[in-house]
């Protein structure tokens, strides 16, 4: 390891190496044609080219190539910075990788600014604001849970604009005191200017707060209201931004009412502009989506460059950008999602990914080069300290004195360590940076005094606050309850407490805002999936649980009669060779609508606000999980740790997690899949089992031992069956008696309840059961031998639970 | 106000219940409107399919225990009085509530959470849960791929562990003293039906 940091710490002087003659040339300003070798095509410039005297095999063309290779080399470079750090992963978990980035970036700029004694490299904002920061916030858009977005919305809102507008103003009018009382000393500096300088600093930046919430994990609701504050609030930045500056142009003296309704207007135009402009080009894009079944190799392409229009299209109309990219994002996903093919839909969320991130690294490396460049240092002690501490006392109180007034009508209330968080994750960033060195000097006198301020700011935040996230959350988080060691029984009951949780909240329902909800919904299935989505997709999104609940009791009838008629070849299923032709057609569906199942269709329901309580689950908490410190014996352990390994998370524990760096929370889906489908399959056997009841039992017995793969009569036969389980109106629900197996009357069908049919464990191969046929009675049969031989020897993973009812040959405890 | 009024008329007996439950008026209109989006033919009870067309409930491990536990045994139907009766078991406990002896234990007390726990447990109402019941539970929350062995193992220790008088069963009481150390108030109160 030590050599590859040696190797690559080389390979970074070499490379500058080979930048600094181009840099001394470069000086003369020189274009193109300078040179005495040219290769001859150049020829077009007249003159110059006659020089050469004899044929040059290899020619160096630094010249030419100049550019796009400083380009490529300086985001190799950074990202080889991001590749060293990975190296050590004890670093990146005390300081953030974002401050450790920053650190490179002074290391490399010492190297320059001493190689070339000025500093050549530095973060233009206009490469910042045009060439970096669209791909973070097309990503920021493109991955934003919707759902969680809109119904904190309001919140957001209030945070973002209230918010923004408060730090901006306190911070200009403190500072503007401060000045006027004469801690700052002497400097050419106006009220104006103060609350430009406010407006920018106050913007908390979405590029360092994801930065930083990455290594401390919270609860969404606290995550999305941090990251939606971020986006949300460039709208108001900009506004306050353009409108200061403008102020400042005009001079203090013709500032009247006039002007400031012009600037609360512009507010208004600024923002819904922007977002509006998004929306259309959203719209666009799942247009255009619509239409490219046949240029799948080039969809993705589209989605890039719609953003990056769509951002430039705002910027242009000088509208809020960021908040254009980020509604982009937010109305396409879903259509485009489902539009595109899969493998389209993969491209784009990881390419989005790869740029993102290759962003956020060059932007710090930048960042940090940028610093080294003492022409731009203006140490102004009393400002910057005034700056920070302002800062960070007005935040506090503005999360503060905002969320109390939030919580009254809040369905959950913010607890106080959110509130901390919160305050304290109002980090900085580069948006600050570019805003203030893209002012004009002549303006502004200070501005390099600013521009120091604001990367101290940067810096100061990032890393420091980065740093101390963890410990605050830590110190926080020992005041509660220590995590003591824990029985199994301790354990487990947890986890039921989680589950009931869950399940009684989606009983009891989002209450509340319901109604706005539904009429989106309904308007949205009305006319936006017919005119956003290709038919397939429409199809398919009427999700996996209305078509069970929409199949009739028919198919069910017709698939036990097939099965009954094809006698012992019917119900059987090979361990290996599920039949594949059903899996594939329903199955691989299935997988792929679990998306929209855990995220979107819910019907009626959707997530609910109330995520978490207090203790249960920390709402901040550093990904530590249950220590298991103590020795035990070696049962216990292993007890233990099949708990910890298998127990199902309850949904409370997908969290969502936004990440820059990881895709998916795949294991999860297959967790929800599996879950799914096991209910799915048990409510189809007491269904089936309660409909049976009535077949005499030596038909059925024949059918339990032979393997062969099953053919359904239609591939989706069964899990229709299992929908009219639960969704049908003449079922009947006959609860906690036991022994209803035998009692179906045509016509209606009770299903037994929490018993008897078992949990059709589709790794239970008949093979598997030691008894012999005749011993085996189909469960709905034996409905009242529910004992403890029940259950099932479970086979190992097989994550590819087949969607047909097998027959198991003994009665299982069913859950 | 007008509307939670003349929602709250429509409901009957509904001092009683929310003199037994503790639910507020504006939280007995919200169960109401819930209660009535879940009962789509409009008879007034739900059924067990109203329960299971709530789509997010088939992801959960136990979600079909946990309709069952809505139904009385022997009744197919719930209605209104039953629904909000069991929610209450959710809310959290009154803090200030004074310790008295001879009024009837509310609903959402530690106690009666618990029993509402031990019920989901004890399918035949024994009053304790024996090892199948156990083992049922623990294989409808663990994942497929844990065999027999482990499961028997776990549901085993687990038993020795909070089985003090030996009978190979957990009884309420025994139930009771391993959770002791457990905050069940937090653990089995959703927020918002305060």
């Amino acid at each position: 390891m030590p050599a590859l940091w040696h190797s690559t710490f080389f390979l970074v002087i070499v490379l500058l190496a080979i930048s600094r003659p181009s840099l001394a040339s470069q000086a003369g300003n020189d274009d193109l044609q300078m040179g005495t070798e040219h290769r001859t095509y150049k020829g077009t410039e007249n003159g110059t080219t006659n020089l050469i005297t004899t044929l040059p095999i290899v020619t160096w063309n630094w010249q030419e190539i100049q550019f796009p290779y400083l380009v490529a080399l300086w985001i190799l470079v950074s990202w080889l910075c991001k590749l060293m750090l990975q190296l050590n992963p004890s670093l990146t978990s005390v300081i953030p990788e974002s401050g450790l980035l920053i650190c490179i970036g002074w290391v490399l700029g010492g190297i320059i600014y001493w190689a070339d004694k000025v500093q050549t490299f530095r973060l233009q904002p206009f490469i910042f604001f045009y060439y970096l920061l669209p791909q973070i916030v097309l990503d920021s858009g493109y991955s934003m849970p919707n759902k969680l977005f809109f119904s904190n919305l309001g919140s957001i809102l209030v945070y973002a604009v209230i918010g923004t507008c408060w730090n901006a103003a306190t911070l200009g009018l403190a500072l503007w005191g401060c000045w006027l009382g004469g801690a700052i000393g002497g400097i050419d500096i106006g009220l104006l200017q103060l609350l430009l300088f406010g407006s920018l600093i106050a913007a908390v930046d979405p590029v360092a707060v994801i930065a930083v919430f990455e290594e401390v994990h919270v609860n969404e609701v606290l995550y999305i209201l941090v990251f939606g504050e971020s986006l949300l609030n460039d709208g108001v930045t900009v506004v306050l931004f353009n409108v200061f500056n403008a102020f400042v142009s005009l001079g203090g003296a013709k500032i009247n009412a006039v002007e400031i309704i012009k600037g609360i207007i512009s507010f208004l135009v600024v923002a819904f502009g922007g977002s509006l402009v998004g929306v259309i080009f959203g719209l666009l894009i799942s247009l255009l989506t619509r239409c490219t079944k046949n240029i799948q190799i080039i969809e993705p392409g589209f989605v890039f460059v719609l953003g990056y229009l769509c951002y430039l299209t705002a910027e242009m109309l000088s509208l809020s950008s960021i908040l254009s990219c980020t509604f982009y994002g937010v109305c396409c996903q879903k259509y485009i999602n489902a539009n595109m093919d899969e493998r389209s839909v993969s491209t784009v969320r990881y390419v989005m990914k790869v740029f993102a991130n290759g962003s956020e690294t060059i932007i710090f490396v930048f960042l940090g080069i940028t610093a080294i460049d003492p022409s731009i240092w203006v140490w102004n002690t009393a400002f910057i300290f005034l700056t920070l501490l302002f800062i960070f006392v007005f935040r506090f109180i503005g999360v503060f004195f905002l969320t109390w007034i939030l919580n009254q009508f809040r369905l959950v209330p913010l607890e106080f360590i959110d509130q901390v968080v919160m305050g304290y994750g109002g980090l900085r960033g580069a948006v600050a940076y570019g805003l203030v060195v893209s002012l004009d000097e002549k303006k502004y006198k200070e501005k390099n005094m600013m521009i120091s301020t604001t990367l101290l700011v940067v810096y100061f935040t990032v890393m420091l606050q980065g740093i101390t996230m963890k410990a605050l959350v830590n110190w926080l988080k020992v005041k509660r309850a220590a995590q003591t060691e824990r029985t199994l029984a301790e354990k487990i009951q947890n986890r039921t407490f989680d589950h009931i949780l869950v399940a009684i909240e989606d009983i009891s329902g989002q209450i509340g805002h319901n109604y706005m909800r539904d009429k989106w919904n309904n308007f949205e299935e009305r006319w936006l999936y017919w005119l956003l989505m290709t038919p397939s997709a429409r199809k398919s999104c009427d999700h996996i649980f209305n078509i069970f609940h929409k199949l009739n009791l028919k198919d069910a009838m017709s698939y036990v009669k097939e099965g009954e008629r094809r006698g012992s070849l019917a119900f059987i299923r090979k361990e290996t060779k599920i039949d594949v032709d059903f899996y594939k057609k329903f199955g691989a569906n299935f997988s792929e609508m679990m998306p929209y199942i855990m995220t979107e269709n819910m019907g009626s329901d959707h997530v609910p606000v109330s995520s978490i309580l207090w203790d249960s689950m920390p709402s901040v908490c550093l990904d530590m999980h249950e220590q298991d410190l103590k020795m035990r014996e070696s049962e216990d352990v292993n007890a233990h740790h099949l708990l910890q390994q298998h127990l199902y998370k309850g949904k409370k524990q997908h969290r969502h997690r936004y990440s820059r760096k990881h895709l998916e929370v795949n294991k999860d889906k297959n967790e929800v899949q599996e879950i799914f489908q096991r209910t799915m399959m048990s409510r189809l056997e007491s269904f089936k089992s309660a409909k049976i009841g009535v077949t005499p039992p030596k038909k059925i017995t024949n059918h339990l031992k032979k393997d062969q793969p099953q053919k359904m009569p239609n591939g989706k036969s069964t899990d229709n069956s299992k929908s009219h389980a639960y969704g049908d109106e003449d079922g009947e629900f006959s609860e906690g008696d036991s022994a209803s197996g035998c009692e179906a009357a045509d016509g209606s069908f009770p299903m037994r309840a929490c018993r008897g049919a078992g949990i059709v464990n589709p790794a239970f191969n008949a093979e598997m059961d030691p008894m012999p046929p005749m011993q085996q009675i189909p469960p709905w049969l034996a409905a009242t031998e529910v004992d403890s031989s029940a259950v099932v020897p479970s086979q190992r993973a097989q994550l590819r639970l087949p969607l047909t009812p097998s027959v198991r040959s003994s009665p299982r405890g069913h859950d | 106000m007008g509307t939670t009024n003349s929602t709250l008329s429509k409901i009957p007996n509904v001092e009683e219940l929310m003199q037994e439950t503790g639910f507020t008026p504006a939280h007995i209109v919200r169960l109401y409107d819930r209660f009535e989006a879940l009962d789509k033919e409009k008879t007034g009870l739900l059924r067990p399919q109203d329960f299971g067309a709530i789509n997010r409930l088939a992801m959960n491990p136990i979600g079909d225990r946990i309709i069952g536990a809505f139904f009385s045994p022997g009744q197919e139907t719930v209605d209104f009085h039953s629904f909000v009766r069991i929610l209450a078991h959710f809310r959290p406990a009154d803090k200030k509530r004074p310790k008295d002896p001879s009024m009837p234990e509310p609903v959402n007390s530690r106690t009666s959470k618990l029993k509402f726990a031990f019920q989901l447990y004890d399918q035949d109402k024994d009053g304790k849960i024996s090892r199948a019941e156990l083992l049922q539970v623990l294989r409808s929350m663990l994942e497929m791929q844990v065999t027999e062995e482990q499961l028997e193992s776990i549901a085993d220790r687990t038993i020795q562990e909070a089985d003090l008088d030996k009978d190979d069963a957990i009884s309420f009481e025994e139930f009771r003293k391993s959770l002791e150390k457990v905050n069940i108030d937090h653990k089995m109160s959703i927020r918002f039906l305060r």
